[in-house]
């Protein structure tokens, strides 16, 4: 097939995306140059961003040295990765070398990182050309994006909606055709829900199957990086590039990367697909019957549907929301004014640290660093964070029991599809709810995906999530693949 | 971390050692920096010494997406050191220790928390006093500020502070004693005794001047027989000597706070050494809540019974033991002065190795402590040329004074042929026959003195002996000539 004419679905705009399968065997073939790719999405870029705001950093420079590189090797005949031309979007919470990473956030602006992400070296090993640093709610503490210290993302298809998050730049880059795929980082549904309202696939790994190494942690035992793409195909190629064991994370799993490629056509027949029949209520009925189709269209291609029991999910909102707040206190405790990043300085040590993050951290992030350190507080733990804890034990047994008579399970990704702008900003908790279906998946550690799957309100995409245990990517991959076809 | 108290101890002081009939509790948490190439979490270099931040890294630093990678080796030498104290090596978790400083660059500290690697275990002292282990932790070190201008060196009211983060992350095990120390002396044996250890497994190289070792120490008083007394902490005890004073001196402040109505306060003191004083740093009630909760960027630890077996099985004889060893070999007390030393050395495996080439132990000891101060465990003199010296001293073909000038000859050139030696300084020890003669000239030409010492004036006898030494060219043997000349003033 011609590169030009690509596999990629049109967007609102009429523009047609390539797809990351489609690029990476042209460019490397020679049928189409990574500089014509780039070109492209810098065009894209210059016609939208000042909307869209995908971005902290568009690294223009660097991407034309690098796609001009890339076009040098493929003439000069050396071999060129797997993901050669392919335009990629980075979370701006995932360390660059030598290029500003900032995390949304006053207080790490104009930091530099000395240093690659395991995820940015492996793809930049494969070919990739980065194209920019993507914004997010601030240290990825949010649903939309709104919580930007540098103002929000809009949603490239309704830009008077937003585009999810905390993953929403990353979202918006290849929604509006400035990348070809992103990276996004999810702890309680930071890359499947902003994929469900931009109308693209995002896929969150088993907790351990992509290295954390460069990746600004927000909840330790929660993050996992994943991508944003347009296709499942180009979600799995992705996949198989980031994912494997990193000897500097050693929460990383020791085992190579799943291959998922091959899953793609095996189909569905005589899989188990789970529903959930406590759900959480409180999605709404255009959302509901997407989730309907899809289960219908899995039962058309073999599959049998089953129903499962998750009486702890609603919980799930509770327990996420202490246990990465504490991991949160922590791991943004280092932003003190001392090493890097913002300082105000003030007359003593203490003074120089209230002064600094007072004015470096935003309301959501300081919100989250007083009730992490409260439910870590002498007196208070065992009440709150000890008690987190055992509600994360019971979501794994509940999943563990439901896991005996399904193979994956079907919920909704997002209770609905993008909002708008200050619907829920007021309201912390009713924002907390848009990743109700989302969280558990994280507090268990196991993998998901969101898989655009019809329209719902305003013609605005549906996403499908897709759950399976810790390592259930193969057919995690396999139902993804089938509900594109259902397509 | 700090002493868990117990409320009555089985362990009960002497009368002889209670002050103003108050028995003194001790506890003491050690910290040791484990003797590593890198760094706990990172490949940094871990050096002392070298140029302020060169040994420093995303790590090191806390950057922001960095993560810890747990050193084999420090857990290793770590387990090693747990066995050399008795202690149970389990499967153990990290957790985080959250507090603000400067020089702690992750605004955490991972550490052990409620499953330390090392439990239960005891340290023998001198004496047969058995100190409790509770435990023997890994954690990473902090850097290191230095605050310039202003009072105490003390960050508040100084001028600015420098911070050298070549120290931060450097593996520690702080070692955390049960309170079962009753005088200032056992804290200073137990000290002692834990370096030792640490040098003869070759855990850290212990030195308390540079800080690869540090102490702190918990002190209460109470009567016997009664609850323990509210302790204090006392941090910056850089010394053994500096142990037992900060010791006496806070016994005596609580007990003579306690004899004046007042009540001992729980609190952390600074040791000023130079005014031989405690300083208070802060009290409990401000005391840091340093939220732990379990370190998730690293997975729980659990050696295998195999590689706890394989470290058990290479532990090296420790202090207690090879001072047995060379007591009996050279019939010197266990305790005695001259065994500590040597096995402090590590000179008691050369002492051995003399004694295996047929020299005479006993003189080896008093060679090797008198001679061998600023040699290695391993001296430079070949253990034979020991062996041969000791050996015709024992035969009496070298006086002492003349096997000493010969032993400082072999130290200085690295060893030598002893009895080539001997007789290009003409040294033969004097046959009795012809020591006698000599001594008779001394006396016949000193009557004065002779009087004198058969009159019981014991320092005269230094005249006579000064004499035969001089008629006979310095081969006599001080000792023979001594007995020689007791014998004939008492007949």
């Amino acid at each position: 097939m011609s590169a030009t004419q690509g596999t990629g679905r049109a967007d609102s705009t009429g523009h047609v995306g390539r797809t990351v399968v489609d690029i990476a065997a042209a460019v490397a073939n020679g049928s189409l140059s990574a500089v014509a790719v780039l070109e492209e999405n810098l065009a894209a870029i210059a016609a939208r961003e000042s909307e869209v705001h995908a971005f902290n950093l568009v690294t223009t420079d660097r991407a034309r040295e690098r796609a001009i590189q890339i076009d040098a090797d493929v003439q000069a005949g050396k071999k060129v990765g797997r993901l050669a031309g392919v335009t990629i979007a980075l979370k701006d919470n995932m360390c660059t070398r030598g290029v500003e990473t900032t995390c949304s956030s006053k207080i790490l602006a104009g930091w530099k990182p000395p240093y690659d992400a395991t995820v940015v070296r492996r793809l930049a090993d494969e070919g990739a050309v980065f194209v920019g640093k993507t914004n997010l709610d601030e240290f990825a503490m949010g649903s939309s994006t709104e919580n930007s210290a540098f103002g929000p993302t809009r949603n490239p298809l309704d830009t008077s909606r937003v585009p999810g998050g905390s993953s929403g730049g990353s979202a918006a880059a290849v929604a509006a055709g400035f990348a070809t795929a992103s990276l996004g980082s999810d702890t309680g549904g930071s890359i499947r829900q902003p994929a469900a309202l931009c109308g693209l696939v995002g896929v969150k790994p088993t907790y351990g199957v992509v290295s954390r190494q460069g990746l600004v942690a927000f909840g330790s035992s929660l993050d996992q990086i994943g991508p944003f793409t347009t296709t499942v195909a180009d979600a799995a190629l992705m996949m198989e590039v980031i994912a494997g064991h990193d000897p500097l994370d050693s929460t990383s799993l020791p085992q190579p990367a799943p291959m998922l490629t091959g899953e793609l056509s095996k189909g569905v027949q005589g899989m188990r697909i789970g529903r959930i029949t406590d759900m959480p209520e409180g999605s709404s009925p255009d959302v509901l019957a997407q989730l309907e189709a899809a289960f219908d269209a899995l039962r058309a291609a073999g599959a049998t549907v089953v129903d499962v029991q998750m009486p702890s999910m609603l919980y799930g909102l509770t327990a996420y929301y202490l246990v990465a707040p504490a991991e949160a206190s922590s791991n943004l405790a280092r932003f003190d004014g001392v090493r890097y990043g913002l300082r105000v300085d003030a007359k003593d040590l203490n003074s120089m640290y209230g002064a600094t993050r007072a004015a470096g951290f935003g309301d959501e992030v300081k919100r989250r660093i007083m009730l992490g350190t409260y439910a870590l507080s002498a007196g208070y733990y065992d009440a709150y964070y000890g008690k987190a804890l055992k509600v994360r034990r019971l979501i794994a047994d509940d999943f563990a029991k439901a896991y005996t008579k399904c193979d994956a399970i079907l919920t909704p990704t997002s209770p609905t599809v993008a909002f708008k702008f200050g619907d829920k900003t007021s309201n912390p908790l009713a924002m907390y709810l848009c990743d109700v279906f989302t969280i558990p998946t994280n507090l268990a550690g196991h993998a998901a995906m969101s898989v655009p799957f019809g329209t719902g309100e305003a013609g605005l995409p549906v996403g499908v999530q897709i759950l399976v245990p810790a390592l259930g990517e193969a057919p995690m991959f396999r139902v993804a693949a089938e509900l594109e076809r259902a397509q | 971390m700090t002493t868990s108290s117990v409320n009555l101890s089985s362990i009960v002081a002497t009368a002889e050692q209670l002050i103003d009939g108050w028995e003194l509790v001790v506890g003491l948490e050690v910290h040791v920096e484990l003797a590593t190439k890198t760094k706990l979490f990172s490949a940094s270099a871990n050096r002392f010494g070298d140029e302020p931040n060169t040994h420093i890294d995303p790590v090191t630093l806390g950057l922001p997406g960095a993560l810890p990678v747990l050193n084999r080796h420090a857990v290793e030498l770590a387990m090693r050191l747990g066995l050399a104290l008795n202690c149970r090596v389990q499967p153990c978790t990290f957790h985080r220790k959250n507090y603000f400083y400067p020089d702690l660059p992750k605004a955490y500290q991972i550490s052990q928390y409620d499953q330390p690697l090392n439990i239960d275990g005891w340290l023998m002292l001198p004496g047969d006093v058995r100190v409790g282990v509770e435990r023997a932790h890994l954690e990473e070190d902090t850097g290191k500020s230095t605050h310039a201008g202003g009072a105490e060196g003390r960050i508040q009211g100084s001028d600015y502070s420098l911070i050298d983060f070549n120290r931060a992350g450097v593996p520690l095990v702080e070692i955390v004693s049960r309170p079962d120390i009753r005088t200032s002396d056992q804290a200073k044996q137990y000290v002692s005794e834990l370096r030792g250890i640490l040098l003869a497994v070759g855990a850290s190289d212990a030195k308390m001047e540079e800080g690869s070792m540090r102490c702190d120490v918990n002190v209460s008083v109470h009567k016997p027989g009664t609850p323990f007394g509210t302790r204090c902490e006392i941090k910056n005890v850089n010394s053994i000597r500096s142990v037992g004073r900060a010791i006496d001196y806070e016994a005596r402040r609580q007990i003579d706070l306690i004899n004046s109505g007042g009540v001992v306060k729980q609190q952390t003191l600074h040791w000023d050494d130079s005014a031989g004083r405690t300083n208070v740093l802060r009290t409990k009630e401000d005391a840091d809540d340093y939220r732990y909760f379990l370190e998730p960027d690293l997975v729980p630890l659990a050696p295998d019974a195999a590689w706890i077996e394989r470290v058990r099985a290479a532990l090296p004889p420790l202090p207690a033991a090879r001072r047995a060893a060379l007591a009996t070999l050279t019939g010197a007390g266990k305790e005695s002065e001259a065994v500590a030393v040597i096995v402090e050395r590590g000179q008691d495996e050369y002492i051995s190795a003399v004694t295996k080439v047929g020299g005479d132990a006993a003189r080896a000891l008093i060679y090797v402590q008198q001679a061998f101060a600023e040699e290695p465990a391993t001296p430079r003199v070949p253990a034979g040329d020991i062996a041969a010296l000791s050996l015709m001293e024992k035969n009496a073909k070298l006086t002492s004074t003349q096997a000493k000038t010969l032993l400082a000859e072999l130290v200085a050139n690295g060893g030598g042929d002893v009895l080539a030696m001997a007789k290009a300084k003409g040294f033969e020890a004097m046959a009795t026959g012809a020591l006698e003669s000599i001594v008779d000239q001394a006396i016949a030409a000193d009557p004065q003195a002779w009087a004198k010492y058969k009159a019981g004036e014991q320092k005269a006898i230094g005249a006579l002996v000064g004499a035969v030494m001089k008629l006979s060219a310095g081969k006599a043997d001080g000792k023979a000539v001594t007995a020689l000349l007791q014998a004939k003033a008492s007949s």
